[in-house]
């Protein structure tokens, strides 16, 4: 059988970690193909609504990342963010997922290996993990 | 399912145009585009999309008001129920409340190999039993905590406090580790699919359990498992609200209460009050902690006013102005407490203190407690556990 390989959506800000992955991508790193980047404006405009509808669509994990604390475009945008992700986190405990699969991060412009590196890690987590316990009802209704 | 076949199960065809449920209806009090005769008319002369694809659709409360009062016995609330349904098929969804996470928590519920955390909060002062026949449903109060933590409201306040009367009625109850969502929310929001997979899993959870009675302190779930269950599942077993429990108990060895010095007043929810007729058992529970007064509000018991939110869907200024209405009716008594028995009213009415709405008027202050906190406070224990 296949190596299971996961599936990571990234919801990045517009103005660091997007320009973070092209800076990656410029830069000619390596980093495994196994994440879908969404741009957003800011990361505080990631509604815990968007990463709970990546989960029931069947994806292993989700990544928001953006500016740091002070790089912010619209001041406060990563202080928002924080206090969704913690909000919904603990949902997400509630519901049994595992902590590894939502993971927050702070990526600035300059820091495309940063960005390598936290798909890197991230995709190895997963594997250990395995797939989401969400996708079962996909495959069932398929 | 079509409009015609709705129509053909409800007898709407009945309706005389009276509009006596649009002149009852709380949320027509305030939204003059939202009328249920209108929407009647509409389905009876054949505009199918002027009813489906109206997100008006989603603001009533299915509060049981207007069938109260309709001299045809139309059931209004069960025909909005079903044509929602349709208009999910047509990609509607109403504007849901908070970003729609509840919606989606149970949605992904349906999944079978979830393995949730939901009893992490139960700590060695409750006693509980693994094979008891009794089972206390504790829903999605897990869930609502970190939700709702901001407008400082405790779903799990509430199910302590219920654990902690069953335990000083002798009783120790079952808890189930992998119990869902009972599917209310999505049924009244139209989404019969997750409501039928949620109900599947729940009966099939509560049949391996063997329990003979499940005990509730939300009137959602005890509607739910009511009336909505034994349409799609055999569930096998009696359903209880827990002021009902308490009256049992009341009759047979007189339960002894603490002093609490309080004048308050009721609020009865919709699902247990017009959709379950249960306006008797928290009264007299309430009624019989000593030095409680109990004062009644302008509108109570079948004719109560709505707290201003069912599903959790089209949550607009509208049913801010509801909120209000009711809040300043709850003042006017001179009651210190509003006593609620639905965690939904809690939340809303607790949102009040937060959400001043778009036109920044005051909003009347009271407390809000849910009737199991006070009859546990009463019963000489803390709530807080």
């Amino acid at each position: 059988m296949a190596e299971f390989e996961p599936q990571i959506i990234a919801f990045c800000c517009n103005w660091c970690t997007y320009a973070a992955a092209d800076l990656a991508g410029t830069s000619r790193l390596r980093y495994p193909p196994n994440v879908r980047i969404v741009r957003v404006m800011c990361s505080g405009m990631v509604n815990p609504i968007y990463i709970l509808k990546a989960f029931e669509g069947g994806v292993d994990g989700v990544l928001v990342a953006g500016c740091h604390l002070t790089d912010c475009h619209y001041i406060d945008g990563p202080v928002k963010c924080d206090a969704a992700v913690d909000k919904l986190r603990k949902m997400l405990h509630v519901l049994g997922l595992e902590d590894e699969r939502l993971r927050r991060e702070m990526i600035a412009t300059s820091e495309g290996v940063l960005f390598a590196r936290v798909i890197h890690e991230m995709v190895e987590q997963l594997k250990k993990i395995g797939p989401s316990p969400f996708k079962v009802k996909m495959e069932a209704l398929a | 399912m079509n409009l015609e076949d709705i129509i053909q199960q409800t007898k709407t065809y009945y309706c005389l145009e009276c509009g006596k449920c649009t002149s009852i209806c709380p949320v027509a009090k305030y939204d003059s585009s939202f009328s249920p005769r209108m929407m009647i008319e509409n389905a009876l002369l054949g505009f199918e999309d002027d009813v489906v694809l109206n997100q008006k659709l989603f603001s009533c409360l299915t509060c049981y008001n207007c069938q109260q009062e309709c001299p045809s016995d139309v059931d209004f609330p069960i025909f909005v129920r079903k044509a929602r349904s349709i208009a999910q098929d047509n990609g509607q969804h109403g504007v849901c409340a908070h970003s729609g996470q509840l919606q989606s928590l149970a949605r992904l519920m349906t999944s079978p190999a979830i393995k949730q955390k939901r009893l992490e909060w139960l700590s060695k002062e409750y006693r509980v039993s693994e094979d008891s026949d009794v089972l206390l449903w504790v829903g999605c109060a897990p869930y609502f905590e970190p939700i709702f933590k901001d407008i400082e409201f405790s779903a799990l306040g509430i199910i302590k406090a219920s654990l902690r009367i069953l335990n000083l009625l002798g009783i120790e109850p079952r808890l189930l580790p992998n119990e869902r969502c009972c599917g209310h929310d999505a049924l009244w929001t139209g989404d019969i699919e997750t409501f039928k997979k949620l109900a599947e899993h729940n009966a099939a959870q509560i049949k391996e359990a063997g329990v003979k009675k499940i005990v509730f302190s939300c009137p959602e779930g005890y509607r739910t498992f009511k009336l909505d269950y034994p349409e799609h599942v055999d569930l096998g077993c009696e359903v209880q609200h827990v002021s009902e429990l308490l009256v049992e108990k009341m009759g047979q060895n007189g339960l002894k209460f603490g002093e609490i010095k309080k004048k308050v007043t009721y609020q009865d929810p919709c699902r247990l009050g017009r959709h379950l007729g249960v306006y008797d058992a928290p009264r007299k529970v309430i009624e019989s902690i000593p030095g409680i007064e109990l004062v009644e509000m302008r509108h109570s018991g079948w004719e109560s006013i709505c707290c201003g939110t069912s599903a959790f869907t089209n949550c607009d200024s509208y049913s801010n102005m509801l909120r209000a209405e009711r809040l300043s009716e709850a003042v006017a008594t001179g009651a210190e407490l509003l006593i609620t028995a639905c965690p939904k009213c809690q939340t809303h009415f607790r949102c009040a203190t937060v959400d001043k709405g778009e036109e920044h008027r005051p909003t009347p202050k009271i407390e809000v407690m849910d009737l199991a906190n006070l009859v546990a406070n009463a019963m000489g224990e803390s709530n807080n556990g």
